[in-house]
């Protein structure tokens, strides 16, 4: 329903042909941030969805074609990465500083 | 109701842990979290398994009610402390229900477990067990409750709100985007709702914003406050937080959430959709 999705693994069981994912890790010092919150924003900076990051630091959006912005903020800092995003798999890797 | 009345900082809850008189509640989808570290003495509550009946869309009845709580060590006397992930959406939504069955006492945590995490505020990952109590609930309270009929009913004529993304209500995504995008609902919204979405309320530690910001916020998306207003959302839990804000913070009398929300809507025969901001 409205959970989220265990975050990062793999990709068995979801259709590529259609959805729309944007996926990746993030890191700060070098190394993957576990529990990090990071939240997915619109073309306008509008929120559309949060998860926290896998023990490996893996979060995953099923997001539409087009321009997003992934943020992310954990007690380290934050950072956020701009993309582009197109029907099938679309990874990106948010730093934060 | 004001502000003081039902939410309480990060702060005061842990400057009251292990108060005899509170209970703390953490209510996620996802226990996982909990189990994981949760505040002292906190007890859990899956919005699904504990709050859903297992076999018809419906949540639980009086009854099943009043067996959970008890189970969970919750007395009538209590003062039920909310908090949880999703910058607060079950807890929210939890709170809801401890108002429609007649909870007297309930608080929220401002920024839910988002907050204490980013304060890097203690958790213990001990196992909680507190005597069973005897609960008894008050018969549910439909005046903070939206049934279909009535939302139909309310194109038009009452305030509705749909708290989901502008791309939910654009009819763009069918679900939050960190779902899997299916369903067999129709995408679009109710006509004649509005789009404020639910986090709009909320400061990105999960706080809600200050009770002018968010006079200011639904003032401007053309809330009529002489009307009676119906938030809804996809499932019902965004706009349980979006109830809360209206009804528990800002004190609008007359604020229904729609449980339904856009799961039963979407998919009704014959009823109207529009899409596009």
């Amino acid at each position: 329903m409205c959970g989220a999705p265990k975050q990062g693994g793999s990709l068995a069981g979801i259709d590529l042909d259609t959805q729309t994912v944007i996926q990746g890790q993030v890191w700060h010092d070098g190394a993957p941030v576990a529990g990090a919150y990071v939240r997915l924003l619109d073309a306008t900076d509008e929120f559309t969805a949060e998860v926290v990051t896998s023990p490996e630091g893996q979060f995953r959006f099923f997001a539409a074609p087009g321009s997003w912005k992934v943020r992310s903020l954990a007690p380290v800092g934050k950072g956020e990465r701009s993309l582009s995003a197109d029907v099938g798999l679309n990874e990106t890797t948010v730093v934060l500083d | 109701m004001s502000r003081n009345d039902v939410l309480v900082t990060a702060d005061w809850a842990q400057e009251h842990l292990g108060d005899p008189s509170l209970v703390f509640v953490e209510v996620d989808e996802d226990t996982s979290a909990y189990d994981k570290g949760h505040i002292e003495g906190a007890v859990k509550l899956d919005w699904k398994t504990d709050l859903q009946d297992p076999l018809r869309r419906d949540f639980v009845d009086k009854e099943q009610f009043e067996k959970l709580l008890s189970e969970k060590g919750i007395s009538n006397d209590d003062t039920v402390v909310l908090y949880g992930g999703n910058n607060n959406w079950f807890a929210a939504y939890a709170y809801w229900y401890f108002k429609l069955y007649g909870h007297d006492k309930v608080l929220l945590i401002d920024g839910g477990r988002k907050k204490w995490e980013l304060d890097s505020r203690p958790l213990s990952e001990d196992t909680v067990s507190r005597p069973a109590t005897q609960y008894q609930a008050k018969d549910a309270d439909t005046s903070i409750r939206a049934f279909r009929d009535e939302v139909i009913a309310a194109i038009g004529q009452k305030n509705l709100v749909d708290v989901r993304s502008p791309d939910e209500f654009a009819g763009k995504l069918v679900a939050p985007a960190h779902l899997p995008q299916e369903g067999a609902q129709r995408p679009g919204h109710i006509p004649t709702a509005v789009n404020v979405p639910w986090s709009k309320a909320a400061n990105e530690d999960g706080t809600f914003k200050s009770d002018d910001e968010l006079r200011k916020l639904y003032a401007d998306a053309g809330l009529d406050t002489s009307k009676d207003t119906i938030a809804y959302c996809r499932i019902g839990e965004r706009s349980s937080h979006t109830w809360f804000v209206l009804r528990e913070l800002l004190g609008e009398p007359n604020v229904k959430n729609y449980d339904g929300s856009w799961t039963e809507y979407g998919s009704l025969v014959g009823v109207p959709i529009e899409k596009g901001a």
